[in-house]
């Protein structure tokens, strides 16, 4: 049968014989991935004006949307509090918005369970617009104008990074459910 | 699509139950992150040796990139010097802009010197710097403007300390860790400074407006001064910085003092250094009765506060 076609006897998650996912690699990758999201946009330098969305809660939101049940209802408080240490805003107010984002999420979920992606794209970028505004409110300084317009292009790239950001997500999980484990 | 059937209870109790604990921990959470964000909106420095470690963990990675962004910034300078005329165009001009600046905090201390004729003794020696180091990130998702700068208090680094680079000034520290360090950028919208033209002795405060601009606020009020193209210096009230240190250049006036740009660019520095505080003792001696009721913050609100020369009020009691 492999002699006629390869991959006969798999699937997108390799091959099924004699192989499982990784126990480790299934309960990591979405929590390292978010981590590593809230870390990356450290490592630019930005002195005149805010360069990118939170990528840590656009994440928290893709990974919420594209496998729903995967992270526990309270997995925005942890998360948000190690995005809380890296990104500038005062303590706390990652814990508060993403954890509010999780509750918002799930209500939204029972109300109408029959979702599709231009539904799910509308309600992350509702969801990241108001925590845009949120961020900028609680930041510690006061709201001047211009602090407003230099952040707008955040809002703005947030609702357009979504669909490739669940698409990440998306290559992420197959990564997560990949059979690696050859079972003996 | 629809939602798994495991988040539907049903009659099982125990499916009800963790639902509802899920609820409940998810509530919880919103809590006590309010609470949180509360008190580190009251006391921001309550959660400094937190972000210490936050930021150890990062540092050794941004100085990777750190070095990787100043080569990338050589060989995109030396592609467009190329185009220009060559190679040496770019280095000799960048020269030239840094002669210009000099020149300018040449006549700074010119003027001060005049100034300080009359008074004897007076006179402050060139300070070495605490640390020599790399900016290795900063804030980039949030609207304040901080930077991390690779080097801590084990280099001796302490709040409140000058960060220059070799144009000018870059901003001050908040908080540090062991080996790295929150800087306060000047640009940040909290960030105020006080500077005075470099030329004579109109003295200005310089705040952050928070989209990469200054806005300088003349202390006298009345027929505005200020011209485009104006240099703008550190005056040294206030204790934490060497007077007649570039910082800003007026792009535009406006009825109160001007709108400035940026002398040193955080984006565009390969190297930093860690000055330290220049009164260290007068600025002591300031904050000691205030520690008394209130304690000393390193917000920069407390170099315009000192430099008013206005004694606390708790000085009295």
């Amino acid at each position: 049968m492999e002699r006629l076609d390869p991959r006969a006897r798999s699937d997108i998650y390799g091959r099924r014989i004699n192989r499982a996912p990784d126990p480790w690699r299934v309960r990591l990758v979405p929590y390292a991935s978010i981590m590593l999201a809230s870390v990356l946009p450290v490592l630019l330098i930005a002195d005149t004006m805010p360069l990118l969305p939170s990528l840590g809660f656009l994440l928290l939101l893709a990974w919420r949307m594209v496998r729903p049940g995967l992270l526990p209802l309270w997995a925005g408080a942890p998360l948000g509090a190690f995005d809380d240490l890296v990104s500038g805003q005062p303590f706390g107010c990652a814990i508060f918005l993403w954890s509010l984002a999780m509750i918002a999420i799930e209500l939204i979920e029972t109300r109408f369970p029959w979702r599709g992606f231009w539904q799910d794209w509308f309600t992350a970028s509702v969801m990241s617009v108001v925590y845009w505004l949120a961020s900028l409110l609680f930041s510690g300084a006061s709201l001047t104008p211009e602090m407003v317009g230099a952040a707008a292009p955040q809002a703005l790239l947030a609702i357009l990074l979504y669909p490739i950001i669940t698409r990440i997500v998306a290559g992420l999980d197959r990564f997560r459910l990949a059979r690696a484990r050859t079972i003996d | 699509m629809a939602p798994p059937s495991s988040r539907r209870a049903g009659f099982s109790k125990k499916a009800q139950f963790s639902l509802f604990t899920g609820y409940l921990l998810a509530g919880g959470g919103a809590l006590l992150g309010a609470v949180l964000l509360a008190l580190s909106l009251w006391q921001p420095e309550a959660f400094a040796p937190l972000r210490g470690v936050a930021g150890e963990v990062v540092a050794p990675v941004g100085s990777g990139t750190a070095v990787a962004r100043s080569s990338g910034q050589g060989f995109f300078a030396s592609i467009a010097a190329y185009f220009n005329a060559g190679a040496q165009n770019a280095e000799l001009r960048r020269e030239n802009e840094l002669a210009r600046i000099r020149l300018a905090e040449a006549d700074a201390i010119a003027a001060e010197n005049r100034r300080l004729k009359g008074l004897l003794g007076l006179r402050d020696g060139e300070s070495k710097p605490v640390a020599v180091t790399r900016l290795v990130g900063s804030t980039a998702t949030s609207g304040r403007r901080h930077a991390y700068i690779g080097a801590g208090s084990a280099s001796g680094v302490q709040p409140g300390m000058p960060v220059l680079s070799e144009r000018g000034v870059i901003g001050r520290v908040l908080e540090t860790g062991r080996n790295s360090a929150r800087v306060l950028l000047l640009t940040d919208s909290e960030s105020v400074l006080p500077v005075r033209r470099a030329t004579d002795n109109v003295i200005a405060f310089a705040e952050g407006r928070g989209d990469g601009l200054l806005r300088i606020r003349l202390v006298n009020l009345g027929v505005n001064p200020l011209k485009v193209g104006d240099m703008m210096v550190t005056s040294g009230a206030g204790g934490y910085y060497r007077p007649g240190v570039a910082v800003a250049v007026i792009a535009k006036i406006t009825p109160d003092g001007g709108i400035a740009r940026l002398v040193a660019e955080p984006g565009a520095t390969n190297f930093v250094s860690v000055l330290p505080v220049h009164q260290a003792q007068a600025i002591a001696e300031l904050e000691a009765p205030e520690s008394v009721g209130d304690r000393p913050s390193p917000a920069p609100t407390s170099a315009a506060s000192a430099s008013a020369a206005v004694p606390p009020a708790t000085a009295e009691e």
